[in-house]
C-alpha cells in the first residue's frame, strides 16, 4: 500500500479542481470511516477509567475518573483471564495450522480429479459451510448433539449404549471445535487455493512430466513453491488475529453452556459476557488487550515476513 | 477474472494426450474421488437432517427423535409458521430491508472510496490509504464500538444499528481499488475530463457501467454478511420487533422466555406464543427459510467470490 506514495508524482502540484471533486466523492466513506473506525479507536481509553453511563458518550466520557491501571488489575486478578487468553491462543494456533494444511492438501488433491466435472460438484458442497451463519450451525449442531432427540443419541442407543449430555462434557469439545472451524472454513480455504493452482501455468507441469517427475515430486517442486506467497498471506492474516475468535463458534456453538466455561471462554466471548453483566471496566481492559496484542502481532507478522520474503508482506 | 475463464474453459476441454499421461492412476482417482464424496456430504447433510426435520409431524419427533427420513411427514412446522406469520412476516421484512439497503449503501460507499484511491496524482491519496489502512491492523475493540453506536451515535434499537456498522470494510475498498486501477483504462477517464466532465460523472457515467464484475463480487459479500449477520442484533437490538430472522431462530433457540417478554411489542400472547413455540419443526423451518435462499443463489455465484478473494490478495 505503501507503494502508492511513490506513484503520486514528486513535483509540487497545486490543489485543483479534480482535488476538491475526488474529496468530495471520498467524503461520505471517510465520515463512515471516522465514525465507525476511528471513534472507537480513541474510545479505548475508556480501559482507564471507570467507566459510567451519564447521558451522551461524551458526557460520560468527561463525567468518568481516571483510574489509571486499576481495570487491569481486577482482571489480572481473576485468574481466570489466563485460562482465556491461553483458549485463545491454543484454538489459534491449532486452527491456523490446520486451516491452512487442510485446503492446502484439499485443493492439491482436488485439482488432481480426472473429472472437471466432479471437481465443481465437490467444491461447490464443500463451499456451502461457509455461507452458512452461526447461529444457523448451531442448529444443525443442535439436530445432532441434542440429549433426548439428537441423531448421536439415536444411534448409540440404537448401539444399546447409553445417552450422553454432550453439552456438559468439557473434554469433547476442543477437538469438536477444532472439527466445526474446519467443516466450515475448509471449503473457502480449498477454493482460494484452487484458484492459485488453477493460475500456474501448465507449461510447467508439461515439462516436468516429460521429464519423468512423478505427480508427488510435480507437487513438491511446483505447486506447492508457487503457493508459497498466497500461503504466506493467508498466514500472516491468521496469526494477526490471533488474540482474535471466532465469537459465533465459540459462544453460539455451545449453547453458551455453563459447564463448558473452562474450554469455549475466549476473549471475544469473555468480553461479551463482561460487557452485557455491565461490568464495563473489566470487559474494557480486556478489549485494550485484545486490540493492542493484536495490532502487534499483525506487525510483527508482517515484518517477520517482509524480511523473508519481501514480496509476500503486506505492508 | 482470468482464472475463472480458464477455470471455466478448462472444465469442457478433453484431456489431451500428455494430460492423459501425465495425472494421477486410476486407482489413485477412485480413492481421491470417495474421500471428495465423504468430504461433500459431511458438507451438506446437516443440511438434509434440518430440513428433513423441518418436514417432521410433532409425535413422530417426540417419540423417534430427528431422523433424516421423518416416520410421519408433515407440513405443520410450515403451517405454524404461517400461522405465526406476522412475526415471521415482520422478521423476514427486517431481513429483506437491511439486506438490501445494506447492500446498496455499502456497495455506493465502497466504489466510492475505491475511485478516489485509485486516481494517481489524487493530493489526498496518502491520507486516506492511511484512513482506510490502519483500520486493518488496530481497532477499538468491541467495548468502545458499543459504546460509540449505542451511546454516541444513539443507533441501538434502530434498524440502521444492524447496517451502518457492517456497510464498509477496508477489504471491500482495497478490492475495489484494485479491480478499478488494473481494468479501467486511464485514457478512457482523462479524454472524459477534456470534454468536462466532473469526476461524479466520470464514475456513475463511466466507471461504473464497466466494473459490473465488483460491483457484483461487493454486493454478493454484502448481501450474504447481511442476510446471515445476528451478531448485530445481539449487540444492538432488545425489541423484538426489530428481529431479523437470524436473530429470531437466534432468540428461539438460546431463550425463549426473552420472546415472550417482547411479545407484547409485536402483538402477540405472551402466554400464546410460549405454549406454541418450542415446536421442533417450526425451529428448524425457520432454519429451512434462512439457508434456502443461499443454498440456491451461492452455486450461481460462487464465481465471483473467488474472483473477489483473489482480487483481494494482489497488491495494487
Amino acid at each position: 500500500m505503501v507503494k502508492d506514495k511513490k506513484s503520486v508524482k514528486p513535483k509540487k502540484r497545486r490543489w485543483n479542481r479534480d482535488d476538491t471533486e475526488l474529496t468530495l466523492l471520498a467524503l461520505p466513506t471517510t465520515i463512515w470511516y471516522f465514525l465507525f473506525c476511528f471513534m472507537p479507536m480513541f474510545g479505548i481509553v475508556i480501559a482507564f477509567k471507570n467507566f459510567k453511563i451519564n447521558g451522551g458518550f461524551l458526557k460520560s466520557f468527561w463525567t468518568s475518573e481516571w483510574v489509571g491501571v486499576n481495570n487491569f488489575k481486577f482482571l489480572f486478578s481473576t485468574r481466570d483471564i489466563w485460562m482465556i487468553i491461553k483458549n485463545t491462543l491454543a484454538y489459534n494456533i491449532v486452527f491456523i495450522i490446520l486451516g491452512i494444511v487442510v485446503p492446502v492438501a484439499a485443493a492439491i488433491a482436488i485439482g488432481q480429479l480426472h473429472s472437471k466435472r466432479l471437481t465443481k460438484v465437490y467444491q461447490t458442497a464443500m463451499f456451502m459451510p461457509y455461507f452458512l451463519s452461526w447461529v444457523v450451525v448451531t442448529a444443525l449442531v443442535w439436530a445432532f448433539l441434542s440429549y433426548d432427540k439428537g441423531l448421536v443419541n439415536n444411534l448409540l442407543e440404537s448401539l444399546g449404549l447409553d445417552r450422553q449430555q454432550w453439552y456438559m462434557k468439557p473434554e469433547m469439545w476442543p477437538p469438536f471445535l477444532v472439527f466445526m472451524n474446519l467443516w466450515k472454513g475448509v471449503g473457502y480455504g480449498m477454493v482460494v487455493y484452487l484458484a492459485t493452482i488453477t493460475g500456474i501455468d501448465k507449461s510447467y507441469y508439461e515439462a516436468a512430466g516429460i521429464d519423468g517427475a512423478t505427480v508427488w515430486q510435480q507437487i513438491r517442486y511446483i505447486t506447492l513453491p508457487l503457493m508459497k506467497t498466497v500461503i504466506i498471506l493467508m498466514f500472516i492474516m491468521n496469526v494477526g488475529r490471533i488474540f482474535y475468535s471466532d465469537f459465533g463458534l465459540f459462544y453460539q456453538v455451545p449453547r453458551d453452556s455453563n459447564s463448558l466455561y473452562d474450554v469455549v471462554y475466549t476473549l471475544d466471548v469473555y468480553v461479551y459476557k463482561q460487557l452485557k453483566s455491565s461490568t464495563t471496566g473489566m470487559s474494557a481492559a480486556a478489549a485494550f488487550i485484545q486490540s493492542v496484542a493484536g495490532c502487534i502481532t499483525i506487525l510483527t507478522a508482517n515484518a517477520v515476513v517482509r524480511k523473508f520474503d519481501k514480496d509476500s508482506a503486506m505492508i | 477474472m482470468s482464472e475463472v475463464k480458464r477455470m471455466r474453459k478448462a472444465k469442457y476441454d478433453e484431456p489431451t494426450g500428455f494430460e492423459r499421461f501425465n495425472r494421477v492412476s486410476k486407482p489413485a482417482n477412485a480413492v481421491l474421488n470417495i474421500v471428495f464424496i465423504l468430504l461433500a456430504l459431511a458438507c451438506v447433510i446437516p443440511v438434509i437432517l434440518v430440513v428433513a426435520i423441518s418436514f417432521s409431524a410433532e409425535e413422530s419427533i417426540t417419540e423417534y427423535g430427528y431422523r433424516f427420513i421423518p416416520k410421519i411427514f408433515s407440513l405443520e412446522g410450515y403451517t405454524f409458521l404461517i400461522s405465526q406469520s406476522k412475526m415471521i412476516a415482520r422478521a423476514l421484512g427486517v431481513s429483506i430491508f437491511v439486506t438490501i439497503a445494506g447492500t446498496v449503501l455499502g456497495v455506493l460507499l465502497t466504489t466510492l472510496m475505491g475511485y478516489v484511491l485509485s486516481r494517481p496524482g489524487y493530493k489526498l491519496n496518502g491520507f486516506l490509504t492511511m484512513v482506510v489502512f490502519i483500520p486493518m491492523v488496530f481497532n477499538g475493540g468491541l467495548v468502545s464500538t458499543y459504546y460509540v453506536v449505542s451511546q454516541l451515535l444513539h443507533l441501538k434499537n434502530t434498524v440502521w444499528a444492524l447496517i451502518l456498522p457492517l456497510c464498509v470494510s477496508s477489504f471491500n475498498v482495497v478490492v475495489c481499488r484494485t479491480f478499478f486501477k488494473t481494468t479501467v483504462p486511464e485514457s478512457l477517464i482523462e479524454s472524459a475530463k477534456m470534454d468536462g466532465a466532473s469526476q461524479l460523472t466520470i464514475f456513475a457515467k463511466i466507471v461504473l457501467p464497466i466494473s459490473k464484475p465488483v460491483l457484483a463480487t461487493i454486493g454478493l459479500f454484502l448481501c450474504f454478511s447481511y442476510w446471515n449477520d445476528w451478531y448485530q442484533s445481539m449487540l444492538y437490538i432488545e425489541d423484538a420487533a426489530l428481529y431479523s430472522l437470524q436473530a429470531l431462530l437466534n432468540a428461539i433457540l438460546t431463550n425463549i422466555q426473552m420472546l415472550a417478554k417482547n411479545a407484547a411489542t409485536m402483538g402477540l400472547g405472551a402466554a400464546e406464543m410460549l405454549a406454541q413455540m418450542p415446536q421442533e419443526a417450526a425451529r428448524m423451518a425457520i432454519v429451512v427459510i434462512i439457508v434456502a435462499p443461499i443454498a440456491c443463489a451461492y452455486p450461481y455465484f460462487q464465481k465471483y467470490f473467488i474472483s473477489g478473494l483473489t482480487l483481494g490478495a494482489v497488491k495494487g
